[in-house]
């Protein structure tokens, strides 16, 4: 969860800088620094900067230079060139991955910036039921996919909850193979994402509607704005920075997805792998005693990028709502 | 223009009617597994229409996933890995945001960046990286390497800084004139100020560690160290021609994330925005 809201702390990031620094003038300004107080900043850093550079910036460049290699678990291997990328491309397997967690994005990302939105505006305000509804509405957002998997596991079974109520009400004769085929796995897989991240998305929309000044809302009642006029001419333009970050978090969570097919398939990505995903792929490759490294590298290089420029279009994107 | 209190009246209509639809598809899943759990051997858990109140009620199925799988065993796991990660997160982001945020050095600019750089990097860019670096320091296949790469986050690091960033230089200042050494006031004075913050780190600091799964997928080999979220994927492939026990098995493991979610409720919400996300 940390990993999707870093990228959202970013932009907060960039305006920390931009504030003048409340830095220890005092300390500076002071005549005989001892040898303590100027190594002091280091030693409080260093154990947070090995761990980061250690496993964040040299795992990173390792990736990099695995991918052009055609290394395994057991043997460094050797320098290849983009022979890794060449092959990636005629690899079923990858094509597959790269098509589902695309399909992926295109069918999530609509309703995780919609639905939470619409939810949060459900919600907003103080008192006791609304903070009942916000609290139930988030619960999913704890738990584990690996857990919410298995409970999905039951309900979508041709036998499951869902299943029997469909049946129950007339409303199907023949029991949808929600777990059983390549699509249904795959969109009963997205719903469980979009049904585990609603609420996450709702109290960070909850936060941006707060900034909305509520004197908009009564000018526009005053011109005689319905609700849903209200929502499209007030809100939604109040929002849209953060409907434009929602949007890149979404996009990238759903590009990244894991849990919810793996768990869903049982760990063997639907039937004859056709529900891989890029994350899936990378782990069945890049672990295990025929693991090769030097292949699964090259593919988490092409997420690394996919994801990188995902990042960058967002920086502009929002900068450009700014000016 | 139509009267506004009759338009409200409607208005409300919907919107709760919206909400409680919501709650059913979002809570209902869970009412649906406590009730499997406790349906016993003379329930139809295939029943068309369903029914939620057993008519066999039984602790049993619960009592079956204690004795075939070591759910206890995997929830301590769970909860080493969890304790190294809160305290990793704690200590070395309180320490680098103290330095980032109050301190001037050669090369904070340059530490700063690289810590948000890497804020753009997806785990699946570097697990295999990871793997291999866990590997040669021989520590695959135990709790340490699991909490290891997560051991501080830059968002942490982040937040900590933003919060060391807000606290008002008079106060530092003043303990200066009193003769306060660095230490004494990193640990007096300016520490008691982010404890807010510092809850928050924690908080998500657990429920990342908690709910973690292909990290501790690839690292974790050997049945005796799996966390509970390997453990509860193993359950569910042992189990999976019997709902009940699937049923069961979840809510054993949602329980103690619950408990957690309600003791800390108010930092869930606080922690996403002092994420910055303030739109």
């Amino acid at each position: 969860m940390s990993s999707v809201a870093s990228a959202a702390a970013r932009s907060e990031a960039a305006k920390a800088s931009d504030r003048p620094e409340p830095t220890n003038h005092t300390a500076v300004n002071k005549p005989h620094r001892s040898f303590g107080t100027v190594i002091a900043p280091y030693l409080f850093v260093a154990p947070a900067f090995i761990v980061v550079f250690v496993f964040v910036v040299l795992a990173a460049l390792n990736t990099f230079r695995l991918a052009f290699t055609d290394s395994t678990l057991l043997k460094p291997g050797k320098f290849v060139g983009f022979q890794n990328f060449i092959d990636l491309f005629q690899d079923e397997y990858f094509l597959t991955a790269l098509l589902n967690s695309s399909l992926y994005v295109v069918c999530v990302v609509p309703f995780m910036v919609i639905l939470p939105l619409i939810l949060a505006n459900l919600v907003k305000g103080n008192g006791r039921i609304m903070g009942f509804f916000r609290t139930a509405f988030y619960m999913p957002v704890v738990m584990s996919a690996v857990v919410v998997g298995m409970i999905w596991t039951n309900l979508l079974d041709s036998q499951g909850l869902i299943n029997s109520i469909l049946k129950g009400a007339g409303i199907i004769e023949e029991a949808i193979p929600f777990l059983t085929n390549r699509w249904g796995i795959l969109f009963s897989s997205m719903f469980v994402t979009i049904w585990l991240g609603l609420g996450y998305y709702m109290v960070i929309y909850l936060t941006a509607l707060a900034n909305i000044d509520e004197s908009l809302y009564e000018a526009a009642a005053l011109d005689g704005a319905g609700p849903v006029r209200q929502f499209v001419s007030v809100t939604m333009p109040g929002v849209r920075s953060t409907m434009v970050l929602i949007m890149m978090l979404s996009t990238i969570s759903a590009f990244r997805v894991f849990n919810e097919v793996y768990v869903l398939t049982n760990g063997t990505a639907g039937p004859g792998g056709m529900d891989m995903t890029m994350s899936m792929l990378i782990k069945n490759e890049g672990t295990g005693i025929q693991a090769r490294t030097g292949y699964a590298s090259a593919i988490s290089l092409v997420v690394l990028v996919i994801v990188g420029t995902l990042l960058i279009i967002q920086q502009i994107i929002q900068k450009r709502g700014e000016d | 223009m139509k009267i506004a209190g009759k338009r409200i009246t409607v208005g409300k209509v919907v919107q709760y009617l919206i909400l409680i639809l919501m709650f059913v598809v979002l809570v209902g899943p869970f009412v649906w597994e406590l009730s499997l759990s406790l349906k016993g051997p003379g329930d139809n858990v295939y029943a068309v229409p369903p029914y939620i109140i057993p008519k066999t009620p039984t602790l049993e199925n619960y009592v079956d996933v204690f004795r075939q799988v070591p759910v206890a065993h995997y929830m301590l796991n769970s909860l080493i890995v969890a304790c190294i990660s809160i305290a990793g997160n704690i200590i070395l982001s309180t320490m680098a945001g103290y330095a980032l945020g109050r301190l001037k050095w050669k090369g904070r600019g340059l530490v700063f960046a690289i810590f948000m750089g890497t804020m753009v990097i997806p785990l699946e860019g570097v697990m295999i990286s990871q793997f291999l670096i866990v590997k040669g320091m021989g520590l695959q296949n135990t709790l340490v390497s699991v909490a290891l790469p997560g051991l501080v986050t830059a968002m942490n690091i982040l937040l900590m800084t933003n919060a060391f960033k807000s606290i008002p230089m008079e106060l530092e200042e003043a303990a200066m004139v009193d003769g306060a050494n660095l230490w004494q006031r990193f640990f007096r004075i300016c520490v008691p100020q982010v404890k807010g913050t510092m809850t928050v780190v924690g908080i998500f600091a657990f429920v990342g560690a908690w709910n973690d799964f292909l990290w501790p997928l690839i690292t974790i080999s050997d049945e005796n160290n799996y966390t509970l979220t390997l453990g509860m994927n193993r359950l569910k492939g042992l189990f999976i021609s019997d709902p009940r026990l699937i049923a069961a098995g979840a809510l054993v493991s949602l329980i103690p994330i619950i408990i957690f979610f309600c003791c800390f409720q108010r930092y869930f919400f606080r922690g996403l925005e002092a994420g910055g996300l303030k739109g």
